[in-house]
């Protein structure tokens, strides 16, 4: 089938009558069906997305009227389970709904599939995942990145104008970059996360995936703004987020030499050599600039997010809800037996070394140097902001990389987002944009923007697509 | 740089309420000493006059008026997803 029309135009035929919101998630579905083989999705929602497709076309409404969306599994949402993609959330059935899903159904979205992601969005290529590995759609024998890979490999072959990730090291923008799609990691703290399943709370962030900055921009305008179930929500800009309206001439763009070292792909590098071209052919002004502590920050991050998973994770204790370990004989046993068989690898990993870096004796050496490290990060993008409009680099020093081929080293998989993290320890919003072709697969080109300049980024990578 | 013993990560199991099999253990032993090796690099980093940043929404002492409000949920439909419960409470194994 052709691919899905702009979000704006598929909303706008719905509430005008010319489409029909049941034939919208009719096609969803098929195209999720097609596309088995990929293993993107966990589990589907045909009855709650068929009684609502039928409200909207009852009387149609919202900016999303009819829009079918596909969400990460660590979502909660109503009409089936929310795993997580994890054995300990195996069973479980939301009480209640994330406020971003709320509010996406409230323009007459609706929810038709949860994809898969690394089991509570731990790494970088869903292959720690408790359920299956997911494919890249240019290659069947390579990871689609991760976490949120199984929403990436969705938007990519259209079963749904968009999905929804979760950002807490890169998840949102590594998949869309291997995968070739738009991703956004907004501001910190501009969309609620009440309703999602937490991992780094200082560092996670809801985002769209889609195959356009637009699609994404309408989303990310809808899900934005305060929310009194998350008091680490900020105000939202008052203008729309998908007013996308930027002059190239004249941008002030700076280029991070710490990403053009160590490690980058050669082909990867040609493919932002000719972005950056492309884009001072359009009158940027573009320099190298060097932020020497941003090589430090995935170092900050394998000791913070630990550190954080481990206090997220102790809720999972197999008395409230999840999986609960059969013939125990006391509470301490049911504890241990039940966090032992439902959490995987990934997670014990984390769950140790945070605990250890928390530890007495060991925090301030720890937890407490990386905080402060961090606030090096985070004065450095502020000192390269007085100077330059956006930050620019790949979002990856490699291109998809084979299954398989780092499972056996957690480092090697944690150095994956080595061009990722910054943003998240800083809070800045940054997003990947496909910028070309690589051997066959796609390279993403990531912005990073000052905070709170989401609809600024949303322009210029807007712009950017239209040069290519 | 860091070696972890077996009786640290046994330690550390029993603190993560996590009961580990051998082979967990001796994995993990090696796999967290070659991460906070890594990690050890911000041991070199000269912090000298900085504080740590816990977090970055710029957000202090959100708060609301202390007075009760119904997000209109079920206490049943919040207990269901519960593995043992009794007169509309959680129910768990003896303690001792």
């Amino acid at each position: 089938m052709p691919g899905w029309a702009p979000i704006a135009e598929i909303s706008s035929d719905v509430r005008a009558g010319k489409l029909k919101a049941v034939d919208l998630i009719k096609q969803a579905f098929k195209n999720i069906e097609d596309n088995k083989e990929f293993d993107a999705i966990i589990s589907t929602l045909e009855e709650r997305a068929l009684q609502r497709a039928e409200r909207v076309d009852k009387k149609p409404f919202g900016r999303l009227a009819g829009v079918p969306f596909i969400a990460k599994d660590n979502f909660l949402v109503f009409g089936g389970k929310t795993t997580a993609a994890s054995n300990i959330l195996r069973p479980f059935e939301a009480p209640y709904q994330a406020t971003a899903i709320n509010r996406l159904e409230a323009e007459g979205a609706i929810c038709v599939a949860k994809a898969n992601l690394d089991a509570f969005a731990h790494g970088s290529s869903t292959e720690n995942s408790d359920w299956f590995t997911t494919k890249n759609p240019h290659d069947k024998t390579r990871v689609p990145g991760g976490s949120s890979g199984g929403s990436a490999v969705s938007v990519i072959l259209d079963m749904a104008p968009f999905a929804l990730g979760t950002d807490t090291g890169g998840s949102i923008r590594l998949p869309a970059s291997f995968v070739g799609a738009v991703g956004v990691k907004p501001s910190y703290g501009l969309v609620s996360r009440s309703g999602v399943v937490a991992m780094a709370s200082s560092t996670d962030v809801i985002g769209p995936l889609s195959k356009t900055v637009i699609d994404s921009a309408l989303v990310l305008d809808v899900m934005s703004g305060r929310d009194e179930l998350d008091s680490t929500t900020i105000e939202r800009d008052k203008r729309p987020y998908d007013e996308l309206k930027i002059d190239l001439k004249g941008l002030k763009i700076g280029v991070v030499k710490e990403y053009l070292e160590q490690g980058l792909d050669v082909g990867v590098k040609q493919v932002i050599e000719q972005a950056v071209a492309k884009l001072k052919a359009a009158g940027a002004e573009i320099d190298e600039l060097s932020l020497p502590s941003l090589p430090l920050a995935l170092a900050v991050y394998y000791i913070v997010c630990p550190a954080e998973v481990s206090s997220n994770l102790s809720r999972y204790d197999g008395q409230r809800f999840g999986f609960s370990a059969k013939d125990t004989n006391n509470l301490e046993q049911s504890y241990e037996l039940s966090r032992e068989q439902g959490f995987g690898t990934e997670a014990k990993r984390r769950i140790m070394i945070g605990t250890y870096v928390l530890s007495s004796g060991y925090y301030d050496a720890y937890y407490k140097k990386a905080q402060t490290v961090r606030t090096k990060i985070i004065s450095e993008f502020g000192q390269a902001f007085t100077n330059y409009d956006f930050l620019i680099g790949p979002t990856s020093p490699v291109t998809a990389f084979k299954i398989g081929a780092k499972t056996a080293d957690p480092l090697q998989m944690y150095l994956t987002d080595i061009m990722t993290v910054a943003a998240n320890m800083s809070g800045n919003p940054a997003i990947s944009v496909p910028a070309g072709i690589s051997n066959g697969l796609p390279v993403g080109l990531q912005f990073i923007a000052p905070m709170g300049g989401d609809r600024q980024m949303l322009a210029v990578a807007k712009a950017f697509e239209e040069l290519r | 740089m860091s070696k972890l013993s077996r009786q640290d990560v046994l330690k550390l199991a029993a603190l993560s309420k996590l009961r580990l099999t051998d082979g967990e253990v001796e994995r993990l032993r090696s796999e967290m000493s070659e991460i906070l090796n890594y990690v050890e690099i911000l041991d070199k980093v000269d912090t000298a006059g900085l504080e740590p940043t816990y977090q970055v929404s710029g957000l202090t002492n959100v708060t609301r008026q202390d007075k009760e409000k119904s997000y209109g949920y079920d206490v049943e439909d919040l207990l269901k997803n519960a593995p043992a419960i009794q007169d509309g409470q959680f129910k768990v194994k003896r303690v001792l």
